[in-house]
């Protein structure tokens, strides 16, 4: 009986709908949490970004005290709705769908950083791009003067342990601080990670880092990833600048 | 006359046997070193080399291996009179799949941190030879207690030897344990980190030599 065709089959189809539905009992119980840490999350690598953020802080208060936020086009022209009309929120726009788009269809949030006065203390940016193995992204502060960095975050999917993973370490994210991204001319030059490490301290100026040992191709991801996305945003920074 | 007496049948008192008998205690130790999953039959290295940088998602990776391991073992044992043989590893690996799937599901939304450091590991228990074999080998055929208690030794078996691995990996390739900076603590500043440790080469450097040193202790021989 127990190893009859019938038996075999009824034997599977329970099992598959106890099993399928247990799963589907615990995904939907649990989806709610698991938005709340996603946007936890993403909160504070944008805090990341400007503040040092505690493992203790309540990040979801700091952001709705401190970040304002908007959506932009490629002109630097504010976007108000989508293409069917709702309203857009700067934090629901995707960076990863964006990015398969070409430059001028994307949409590129901007993350006011507000200091306690409400005056406006930093433009937080989304950069996206490739890294060696898989893609990287992160979030660039630019002071109000638009030009000196005020801090950097970027993460990866999967750059390769203690090399090019290091990006998503703070004292190799902290070299971009008070970097300019714009030369004395208002050219953007953006600002780049060095082939190698423990470059002499002459080659290092406002628009050049020490870079990451055994990590030349990750770091140039950086590089481009950073110029790419100021370059886009470019329009934007022109238009609130003057 | 006196032969008589030796004839009779000796009545032996059927005693139950206790939860913690030397059987059973032997089916926790026995994994923990004779018998170690890890490095004595060597299985489950892949997440041993993956995820044993560090302390902390080296111990949450422990204890949803243990949890997956004894559950699937009671499951299994269980059912393992109406399970048809025909389809038991479909059954094993249907029941396995779910329990990693939970697990995944529910540190995403506990412990998101480690959820996204552990990425792809926790799915790959599922492949985790340690599992589907004690499924295969011991809960087909024992009774439930039997299996938690051997779910409990492998385990148990296989945390002690990730954790021994993370530890050295933690402590020399970033000076610390659990990200406490144990080397500053004590006073040294520039205590220079190890790369090696910290690339998947120190983890089998590291497992060798436990293995290396676990079998001149005990004397196992492979065949």
């Amino acid at each position: 009986m127990r190893q009859s065709n019938a038996y075999i089959i009824i034997f599977s189809i329970i099992t598959t709908i106890v099993l399928g539905g247990l799963l589907s009992i615990a995904s939907v119980g649990l989806a709610p949490r698991q938005k709340i840490q996603v946007e936890k999350d993403t909160k504070k690598s944008i805090l990341g970004a400007v503040m040092e953020v505690k493992k203790t802080d309540d990040v979801l208060s700091i952001y709705e005290k401190r970040i304002e936020s908007l959506v932009v086009n490629i002109n630097g022209d504010v976007v108000e709705t989508d293409e069917s009309g709702n309203p857009l929120i700067a934090e629901n726009v995707s960076i990863e769908k964006n990015f398969k788009k070409s430059p001028e269809d994307r949409l590129y949030p901007v993350f006011l950083f507000k200091g306690s006065s409400n005056e406006i203390e930093a433009y937080i940016l989304p950069i996206y791009g490739s890294g060696l193995w898989d893609v990287i992204w992160g979030y660039i502060a630019l002071d109000k003067d638009l030009n000196t960095i005020k801090g950097v975050v970027f993460d990866h999917k999967g750059e390769t342990p203690g090399l090019g993973a290091r990006i998503a370490e703070r004292d190799v994210q902290s070299r971009f601080i008070g970097r300019k991204v714009y030369d004395s001319d208002g050219a953007l030059v953006s600002v780049s990670l060095l082939k190698g490490e423990g470059n002499a301290v002459k080659l290092l100026d406002d628009h050049h880092v020490d870079g990451l040992a055994g990590a030349t191709i990750t770091a140039r991801g950086v590089n481009n990833m950073l110029l790419n996305y100021l370059n886009h945003y470019q329009n934007y920074l022109r238009k609130i600048s003057s | 006359m006196e032969t008589e007496t030796l004839d009779l049948p000796i009545v032996k008192k059927e005693q139950s046997e206790g939860l913690l008998s030397k059987r059973r205690r032997k089916f926790v130790t026995d994994p923990l070193n004779d018998d170690n999953p890890i490095t004595v039959q060597v299985l489950g290295i892949c997440s041993a080399l993956a995820i044993t940088l560090k302390m902390e998602p080296t111990l949450v990776m422990s204890v949803a291996v243990l949890f997956v391991i004894v559950f699937s073992n009671l499951i299994i044992s269980f059912l393992r009179n109406l399970i048809p043989n025909r389809v038991r590893i479909i059954v094993q690996l249907a029941i396995i799949a779910a329990l990693v799937t939970l697990v995944n599901e529910v540190l995403k939304a506990y412990y998101y941190d480690m959820y996204k450091v552990l990425s792809v590991y926790v799915g790959l228990i599922i492949t985790n030879c340690i599992i589907m074999g004690r499924l295969e080998a011991f809960a087909m055929g024992n009774k439930a207690w039997d299996s938690v208690l051997d779910g409990f030794g492998s385990g148990f078996g296989y945390a002690w030897i990730i954790l021994a691995v993370a530890f050295f990996r933690e402590l020399f390739g970033f000076g610390s344990l659990f990200g406490f900076e144990i080397f500053k603590a004590v006073g040294i500043e520039n205590f220079p980190s190890n790369g090696l440790m910290v690339t998947p080469i120190g983890a089998f450097m590291i497992l060798g030599i436990i293995i290396w040193i676990q079998r001149t202790k005990t004397g196992y021989v492979e065949h």
